[in-house]
């Protein structure tokens, strides 16, 4: 062949061969731009010929476990000493905690929550007590949450429990909320409308699946299940429309937790229970602990917010599975924050608190709270 | 310097373009004095034109072209006519059918008509190209096996796009015109209906679509094998078997114990192609008109295996006294 090559120069074909080389290779990598890097390890869960594999990516979970540490526990408070409520004025939601278990919380929102160049003062107007500042009177309802979270949802979150820095991590507002997406301007005259679909959406995983799955599942609590549970036609008219949707919010999940489907679902039946991993259970309590915080906690808190606060509708930051998990299967990999900070995980009853006599205005300064004032 | 030894070759022989065989008095005149591509003769035949286009032809491309600008139009103004997020967003664009309360009847345009009309000019176009391909096979005097054929794709598509809509009482149950949404569909469908791997046409469809790449690797493989001992002349090699046809039956016969001949090998191709999408359009007919979850079918009817326990025993929590709703 090698003897062919002058003639093939003479009649130009050496240029187009190289031209169709490298528009092979640029192509090639063009389709594989989407790719996952390697290495990818999978891990079978199912029985064999099920596989039902976590695909596992050890350079990305390096990163995740960086992403993911958590910060250093405050000393605990010792349980002796006055309640806080006798102590401070205007406590309506940590009555139960004496003043240095009071004073350990306040330190750790200011640690987890408040953006350190205001510290107290983000949520504390000079005078401590007062409810003017909005996120104060938010802060207190996510206290409430808290421990609804860890003492009403046990199904879900089990003995691991929430703190305010399972969702935000040093951010004032959590890094991942979600507000009703209207899509686009409802009169578009005569084109055809996008069926809340077909726009590239990292919420639901890049696909071109319904881009706000959150509002109707997460918020009002339409029906997940779309499929039959008979083999024949039995009155279950769910349209396809209905289970893009279903489907979104799966993605979603998929996208939260950083798991495949078949990390609840064996995937030859989605519907069936008995084939389905016991994640699957602790996933359906957390559809319904989102809908109830969202119903319950942040609806409610609409008119609190200022403007900037709110989405486009005017309405308030909800949470949905990533606002806790952030792309892992168990938030802070599993981690049990609560347990290091009981003063969140309920009420604590104090064996007969004395009752104090004096209740000063201002607090018994602790360095870091003075340092904020 | 390349040789040219027999008719399976890459060199490419120039000659004064063949303008085919005399028309019957009536058809449209072929268009064109045909040239030649050197590109093309790496691919096919070099010698492009003349073209016949006639009246179904012509029609089939008006109302193609119909169906691609009001596709690619809505999809052009749903980005706001952003040339940049047009081509950025392109893969996820879709032109979406009626919503599924509306039911059969014809929507406002931007409430799925447009999906409609689309969809009838695409269904009007591939069927006049089908008339045009029966037509063409005739008007040459040949068989129309390859039009059979085409239907037989036709087919799948009319039972996705309209068969089945109908049958279901809803356009809403058909599929979007986009490249993603299409996809999704795909994906939404199978799970709507309890996993469409447990339909047996399904298999049936993929068992003929698997078998149809084995089938032409096994017969473009033997055919490029046998070429230099005649093989090329596959035609004549049928009505006058020849050392190549005996070699490539007798490596099959070696190799597998049987072969396909010369001539039947062609029925295989056409019968393995054509029913993909032949049971493939039936299994998609009976779901959700028929069936309406396949894994429960499949259980039912002990096609499904029952796999040991791995886990621990879950049970449908909303099926619990005092589950949250």
């Amino acid at each position: 062949m090698n003897s062919l090559s002058p003639s093939r120069n003479v009649t130009g074909r050496g240029p187009l061969r190289t031209w169709c080389l490298t528009a092979a290779v640029v192509g090639l990598l063009g389709a594989l731009a989407g790719c996952e890097r390697p290495p990818i390890e999978t891990k079978q869960g199912g029985y064999r010929g099920l596989g039902m594999e976590q695909v596992i990516n050890p350079r990305i979970d390096a990163i995740k476990e960086v992403k993911n540490e958590v910060p250093a526990v405050i000393p605990a408070a010792p349980s002796e000493g006055p309640l806080a409520s006798s102590v401070y004025k205007n406590i309506e939601v940590l009555k139960d905690l004496n003043v240095a278990e009071f004073t350990r919380v306040m330190l750790a929102i200011t640690q987890w929550v408040a953006p350190p160049d205001q510290s107290c003062n983000y949520c504390h107007a000079a005078d401590m007590a007062s409810d003017e500042r909005y996120t104060k009177v938010v802060a207190r309802r996510m206290l409430q949450m808290v421990r609804h979270i860890n003492s009403d949802w046990k199904d879900h979150v089990g003995k691991t429990g929430v703190t305010c820095y399972t969702c935000h991590r040093g951010n004032a507002v959590p890094q991942y909320v979600w507000f009703t997406n209207p899509g686009e301007s409802a009169d578009t005259g005569l084109i055809a409308g996008n069926a809340g679909k077909n726009k590239p959406s990292r919420g639901v995983g890049l696909t071109s699946l319904p881009y706000d799955p959150f509002t109707e599942y997460l918020l009002e609590g339409r029906n997940i299940r779309v499929i039959s549970t008979t083999a024949l036609p039995d009155g279950n008219n769910s349209s396809i429309q209905h289970t893009d949707a279903t489907y979104a919010l799966m993605m979603s999940i998929s996208q939260s937790l950083g798991v495949n489907c078949d990390y609840c679902h064996n995937t030859r039946s989605f519907a069936v229970w008995d084939a389905s991993t016991p994640k699957r259970t602790t996933a359906w309590y957390g559809i319904r602990l989102v809908r109830d915080l969202n119903n319950a906690y942040l609806l409610p808190l609409t008119s609190t917010f200022p403007e900037h606060r709110l989405g486009v509708l005017g309405d308030v930051a909800k949470v949905n599975c990533a606002t806790c998990h952030q792309g892992l299967f168990k938030p802070l990999y599993g981690a049990s924050m609560a347990k290091d900070y009981p003063e969140l995980e309920g009420e604590i009853h104090h064996a007969a608190a004395a009752p104090t006599e004096s209740a000063p205005t201002t607090a018994p300064p602790t360095a870091s709270l003075q340092a904020a004032n | 310097m390349a040789e040219y030894q027999n008719i399976f070759t890459r060199v490419q022989i120039r000659a004064p373009a063949y303008p085919g065989v005399t028309l019957p008095s009536g058809a449209w005149v072929r268009q064109g004095k045909g040239a030649f591509i050197h590109l093309l003769g790496r691919f096919g035949d070099a010698q492009i034109g003349p073209i016949y286009l006639g009246t179904t032809g012509l029609l089939s491309l008006i109302c193609g072209f119909l169906a691609f600008e009001i596709i690619g139009l809505n999809m052009f103004a749903s980005v706001h006519w952003n040339p940049i997020q047009f081509i950025r967003q392109l893969p996820w664009l879709a032109l979406e059918p009626p919503a599924p309360g509306n039911g059969l009847h014809f929507p406002r345009l931007q409430d799925g008509g447009w999906w409609l009309m689309a969809g009838f000019f695409l269904t009007s176009s591939v069927l006049l190209w089908w008339l045009r391909m029966y037509r063409r096979a005739r008007a040459l005097g040949m068989g129309t096996h390859v039009a059979w054929a085409f239907l037989a794709a036709i087919w799948l598509m009319l039972v996705l796009g309209i068969i089945r809509p109908v049958l279901m009482g809803s356009f809403g149950e058909a599929v979007p015109f986009g490249i993603f949404p299409h996809l999704d569909w795909v994906a939404a469908f199978s799970i709507r209906y309890g996993n469409l791997f447990y339909n047996p046409f399904h298999c049936l469809s993929i068992a003929f679509l698997y078998g149809s790449t084995l089938l032409f690797a096994m017969h473009g493989g033997t055919i490029l094998a046998v070429s230099r001992l005649g093989g090329d002349r596959e035609l004549e090699q049928i009505v006058d078997r020849g050392t190549a046809a005996e070699r490539a039956a007798l490596f099959w016969r070696w190799t597998m114990g049987f072969n396909a001949t010369m001539e039947s090998i062609h029925r295989w191709a056409w019968w393995f192609a054509v029913l993909c999408p032949l049971v493939g359009g039936i299994g998609i007919l009976l779901t959700g008109t028929v069936v309406d979850n396949w894994y429960l079918w499949a259980v039912k009817h002990h096609v499904a295996p029952i796999y040991p326990q791995v886990f621990a025993p879950v049970i449908d929590p909303a099926t619990l006294p005092g589950a949250p709703k």
